[in-house]
């Protein structure tokens, strides 16, 4: 059990090591530090001098260490467009895409959860049958299409909900949160909405496939057999084993949820990571770039590495025998 | 030749899809956008890449059966004044095209790679799974946009768009290989402990040999199985991608590239430009999906979840 989380760690600091190691050849490669902290209407030998001091004419890895020793520090370069250190905007911006895939998990959870357990416990019902079909099409319209029919229908047409930005927001100091103003909050519906639209049809299916098979398992049946109640045998005995797998596929949407923000703030002009990102890459703003990468990296691995160690804990045959 | 039809005839595969209306009218409903997209240059009633014969004066006009509406431009035009069925039939065309050759580049990678992983094992299966674990983690979507703004960053915006039908084939083929290696590499593992390899390494076959000519074609139906899921994935990863300005330019616009275009327009009441390239999209995507669900019933019956 300690030994796998250890070589989870050290699993995790070599992925992150990689992705490092990429950022930073696309910094040597495409990134110009000279231009981010000068500008352009700068003589070509103050340039020199400048490279010179910044010891941008190192061997490559002399320059990678130099730039993980930074990293480590909670330095990733400095923007060339905000002109401020690239950790500082992206930090500023991280509250926004927090808030609003929290939202968007939320609907998720409480739409998958009991829909997919009804489709699995009444597999011929017709809701069943509308939820499966609905699902189906879910899937196959994109979230940025979704996110303008969105928009189209209450802001365009109805003017119920504002159709772009964060609105009013509260300022704790150091977090911005939308979540608490009225303004705020109905500036979340539509891109929560349309962000949790094609992970929602996604986990009513998986919710409803893993529970249909624990249901044929046998000690449902001498579950039943033992006279137990229904509400227990669905909800304790079947819905639990049910969430072991859909934590781990869990884990893995938590990704595509933050590609998938890129397109919704696109749309919505949601001052988050995905819109910063979209911008960097227009304005080839390269450190910024690189410190999304890594910034966005380090949060998938953390997340993947938590949710396998949790999924030890909470799994008895893995907990016991001690193999993952 | 012949032989083959007669065993296709009797085939299990075809009793069932003849047996199973929402198969048949899913690929029929598919055959008819495929044919329509590929016979674009011979039935569009103008020609959406001939610069010449596009008028900006005609530029967003509404569908016929509206009041602006032309006789000329039966959905409307676009903010340039191309006729958006035109348009739409090319575009629809150009992802259908990057969808197709997109799977069977990650076919190739994925494969070649699972085979690999799968035949040997040890170290190298272990590098190169845990490589598509990784990949797979940050999700294919995130993985091909990332790839792409590099490619933009790389070649400059003029360049990146004169080869974009390239390399968006190139990008999503690189992001989604991991799909195909993880099954190839399970149903290696699968074959490879039969009798029937034991038998060829016997022989004394080479390794190339015994993976190419008796375990990938034993291991095939689970690849099948998601090629077709794929090609909706990758037209769906394709529209994202022009959506986002990192895919086809507006001059040679797919379904993606055309719904971003209409975006501008969207806000001001003009729909059209957005919602019947979108409407095309999502039925294409849709009858993709269904057709995978039904090879994925008939292959295997078993392997029903995800």
């Amino acid at each position: 059990m300690f030994a796998f989380i250890i070589r989870r760690t050290i699993q995790a600091i070599l992925v992150m090591l990689i992705i490092s190691l990429i950022g930073f050849s696309i910094k040597h490669q495409f990134g110009d530090p000279v231009r981010d902290l000068l500008g352009v209407s700068v003589s070509e030998a103050e340039r020199e001098a400048l490279r010179k001091k910044l010891g941008l004419r190192d061997p490559f890895f002399t320059q990678y260490f130099r730039f993980l020793k930074n990293a480590v520090k909670g330095d990733l370069g400095f923007s060339f467009f905000y002109k401020k250190p690239a950790l500082e905007v992206i930090l500023k911006k991280t509250p926004a895409t927090i808030e609003l895939v929290f939202a968007s998990s939320l609907i998720i959870i409480l739409g998958s959860v009991p829909i997919g357990i009804f489709a699995a416990i009444r597999p011929q019902h017709w809701l069943t049958k509308v939820f499966m079909g609905l699902s189906l099409i879910g899937v196959s319209i994109p979230v940025f299409l979704t996110a303008i029919m969105l928009i189209y229908i209450f802001a365009v047409t109805l003017h119920w909900l504002p159709s772009y930005g964060r609105g009013d927001l509260l300022d704790l100091g150091f977090w911005q949160t939308g979540l608490l103003t009225l303004d705020g909050l109905s500036h979340l519906i539509m891109p929560a909405t349309a962000l949790s639209s094609i992970m929602l049809p996604l986990f009513i299916r998986l919710i409803r496939s893993e529970m249909m098979e624990v249901l044929q398992a046998e000690y449902i049946k001498f579950a039943w057999a033992k006279g137990l109640k229904r509400i227990r045998i669905w909800f304790v005995h079947a819905f639990k084993n049910t969430l072991l797998p859909v934590i781990t596929v869990g884990g893995v949407q938590l990704g595509i949820m933050i590609a998938f923000t890129i397109l919704t703030e696109t749309v919505f002009q949601w001052p988050g990571l995905g819109f910063l990102f979209l911008e960097a890459v227009q304005r080839a703003d390269t450190t910024l770039l690189v410190a999304y990468l890594i910034v966005v990296g380090a949060f998938f691995v953390i997340t993947n590495t938590v949710v396998d160690i949790i999924y030890v804990f909470i799994n008895p045959m893995v907990r016991i025998t001690g193999k993952a | 030749m012949k032989e083959a039809w007669l065993q296709f005839k009797s085939s299990f595969f075809l009793y069932s899809f003849l047996r199973d209306p929402v198969a048949i009218v899913s690929f029929l409903i598919f055959l008819v956008l495929v044919i329509l997209s590929f016979l674009a240059p011979a039935i569009a009633p103008h020609d959406p890449y001939d610069l010449a014969a596009i008028d900006i004066m005609d530029a967003e006009l509404p569908p016929v059966w509206m009041a602006e509406g032309e006789n000329r431009f039966l959905l409307g035009t676009d903010g340039q004044g191309r006729d958006l069925y035109s348009t739409i039939l090319y575009g629809m065309r150009t992802s259908i095209i990057i969808g197709i050759l997109a799977v069977l580049l990650q076919a190739f990678l994925g494969i070649c790679i699972g085979l690999i992983a799968g035949y040997f094992g040890g170290l190298v299966d272990n590098f190169l799974m845990r490589l598509a674990d990784i990949q797979l983690s940050f999700s294919t979507l995130l993985v091909a946009i990332i790839i792409g703004a590099l490619f933009q960053t790389a070649f400059g915006v003029e360049k990146y768009e004169d080869f974009s039908l390239i390399l968006l084939i190139i990008i999503i083929g690189i992001a989604e290989w991991p799909q195909y290696a993880r099954t190839m590499r399970a149903s290696v593992l699968a074959e490879r402990k039969k009798e029937y390899v034991e038998a060829a390494r016997v022989i004394g076959l080479k390794s190339g040999r015994i993976m190419w000519r008796h375990i990938f074609p034993n291991a095939l139906s689970p690849i099948l199985v998601i090629s077709t899921v794929q090609v909706a994935n990758a037209v769906m990863s394709e529209a994202a991608l022009s959506f986002l300005g990192l895919g086809m330019p507006i001059t040679k616009p797919s379904l993606g590239a055309l719904i971003n275009a209409g975006f501008e327009y969207f806000i001001s009441g003009i729909w059209w430009i957005t919602a019947f390239p979108g409407f095309v999209l999502v039925i294409l995507i849709f009858v993709i999906n269904l057709l995978g669900d039904w090879v994925r019933d008939v292959l295997n019956p078993k392997l029903y979840k995800h």
